[in-house]
């Protein structure tokens, strides 16, 4: 087996080579910028150094948002095209998912985000289901982080933040949350690439042409267009 | 014996998902376009950020559909081409990584085309070119005069100093409340329409071959506004016939003067709003008695498609142009820098 993961759909740039057994190369950048120019020679990188062939790929993982609209369509366009075209498997993983596999080992809630503007938050509750997988406790929604984290306290368990935009939210979550709020160290707030690959590894394929972004957001001139239609039929 | 050149080209740079073969730049094997205009038309013009959602779901399905009609596959062909720039970014980014992945997976060359030599390049899939060649590229967001002394090669003669003669259309055919796309609405008015309202014709500096359309588009806004305070109702007909002549009169003329001063040997006609009735046939009445060839596309070669984009794109195959893995999307590209790789 060898599995190609790739992750465009926030800050990280992340491309990940693996076997089935083990990661053979991996690449993370965290820099937000050109992912489109960036990804290909990576991509040809990781694949020299793992002295492979795009033909010796057999699937392709990729991370399908939520998060920088542009961004989730670079990885998409990229996995969908190359898994296509050489006839393998393409699987889509949340980019929360992969987020939350980091604490895939600890008993407690995880909760996973990513930054939306002006307070809103991509976001979802996970907890662990065994060694490789999380299951989702709270669908994946589009937020405001205040709202978000007042339903959590409701809980009153301890939750494990991660997120690439801690720094934005952390007094808020301290300040709804206290004590049950726990911040793993700074590398875990990264997607990981070979947690991704690993994700992918035995879950069952996508059809490759329907295969389409996480956004968790309607355009705004569709969402305008769509209240508007609904007003007109109540009339 | 010269063996037979195959180029697969993707073009998504405004609202068409659009994947073509093509055979020695000039024999059209599959051309695709999936248009999104439907879903374009509720919001009155392109949502880009919806073109880009539409391509990404269409993308893989037209490059499929493509390659069945061609009956073949990306291993027969000897490069990908596709548009690099200008357009919507994020529209352009899913072509741009697309074709990366295809040509990545395949170990192909990979050719960035630039979105105006590809409209312009449609008119050899008809007739090959003879230089020196001018075009006159008109379109949504283009409006110029275009010199080429060898293939490959662009000089921008005459541009747009305001708006582009496909953007004027919209806004006056917004400013008459006709549907979206508004261009052909009013070609299609103007055809029995007069015109008697006297909107005027920049013709700017002796000399130039720049254009400008603000100016017409003002005119037309006023003289609506005018009739509407003295409670009068001017013919939608007679506004569009008005606009219509001021619009082609100018490019015909520019087209025409220029055409002389360089001497050229045919006149090619691109963009979109070379589908004009109106304009084909002042273009054609102009260069009748002309031994300069003109040439105007078909209607299907027009609008934005990929067969066009593999026609520039294998011509700067054959100069031997290669884009890098790092090949990105290039909203802003310039055509004459992009006339500089030929060189
Ligand atoms: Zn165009």
């Amino acid at each position: 087996m060898s599995i190609l993961a790739i992750d465009t759909s926030n800050e990280t740039l992340g491309v990940a080579i693996h076997d089935g057994a083990k990661t053979i190369a991996a690449y993370i950048a965290n820099s937000k910028t050109k992912h489109s120019k960036r990804l290909m020679p990576v991509i040809n990188q990781l694949m020299q150094d793992a002295n492979m062939t795009p033909q010796d790929l057999t699937r392709i993982v990729v991370a399908k948002g939520p998060g920088s609209y542009t961004g989730v369509r670079i990885g998409l366009s990229t996995a969908k095209m190359m898994a296509w075209t050489l006839q393998i498997p393409v699987i889509g993983i949340s980019s929360l998912e992969t987020l939350a596999l980091h604490a895939i080992t600890q008993p407690e809630l995880i909760c996973p985000f990513f930054d939306a503007r002006r307070g809103l938050v991509y976001t979802g509750l996970y907890q662990r289901r065994d060694a490789h997988q999380a299951k989702l406790i709270k669908d994946e929604q589009n937020v405001l982080m205040e709202d978000w984290l007042y339903e959590l306290r409701e809980l009153n368990q301890s939750i494990l933040f991660l997120s690439p935009d801690l720094a934005l939210y952390r007094d808020l979550i301290q300040s709804i949350l206290g004590e049950k709020a726990i911040f793993p160290m700074e590398p875990f707030h990264h997607p990981s690439p070979a947690l991704l690959a690993v994700a992918g590894s035995e879950r069952a394929e996508d059809p490759v042409h329907q295969l389409t972004p996480n956004y968790l957001r309607l355009v705004e001139a569709e969402a305008k267009w769509l209240a508007k239609q609904k007003e007109h039929s109540n009339e | 014996m010269k063996i037979d050149q195959y180029i697969l080209a993707i073009e998504t740079s405004c609202d068409e998902t659009a994947a073509a073969v093509i055979r020695n730049g000039q024999d059209v094997v599959a051309n695709v376009v999936a248009s999104q205009i439907e879903s374009h038309k509720r919001f009155g013009g392109v949502v880009p950020e919806i073109a880009s959602r539409h391509h990404v779901e269409q993308i893989t399905i037209v490059v499929e559909e493509t390659l069945t009609k061609a009956n073949m596959t990306v291993s027969d062909m000897d490069g990908i081409a596709v548009t690099e720039g200008p357009g919507l970014v994020g529209a352009l980014l899913v072509g741009v990584n697309a074709a990366k992945a295809l040509a990545f997976a395949h170990q192909k060359p990979l050719i960035g085309v630039h979105h105006i030599a590809g409209h312009i390049y449609a008119n050899r899939i008809e007739k090959e070119f003879s230089f020196p060649l001018l075009a006159l590229v008109v379109s949504g967001g283009h409006t110029e005069l275009v010199l080429m002394h060898e293939h490959g090669s662009f000089e921008i003669i005459g541009e747009t100093r305001d708006d582009a003669a496909g953007e004027a259309y919209d806004k006056v055919a917004r400013t008459l409340d006709l549907p979206y796309p508004g261009g052909p609405q009013i070609d299609q008015l103007a055809q029995s329409g007069e015109d008697n309202l006297n909107f005027p014709r920049a013709w700017l500096e002796d000399g130039s071959f720049d254009f400008s359309f603000s100016g017409l588009k003002s005119a037309v806004i006023n003289t609506l506004h005018n009739a509407q305070q003295r409670n009068e109702t001017l013919k939608n007909e007679d506004v569009a016939a008005s606009f219509q002549a001021s619009v082609i009169e100018v490019l015909t003329e520019k087209t025409y003067q220029a055409a002389k001063q360089y001497d050229v040997k045919q006149v090619v006609l691109a963009g979109g709003v070379a589908a004009n009735k109106g304009l084909r046939h002042h273009l054609t009445q102009k260069f009748a008695d002309e031994s300069i060839e003109l040439s105007i596309p078909p209607l299907w070669l027009c609008t934005d498609n990929a067969a066009m984009i593999g026609a520039a794109g294998s011509i700067a195959f054959d100069q031997g142009h290669r884009a890098g893995w790092d090949l990105n999307a290039n909203p802003g590209l310039d055509l004459e820098k992009y006339s500089e790789r030929s060189k």
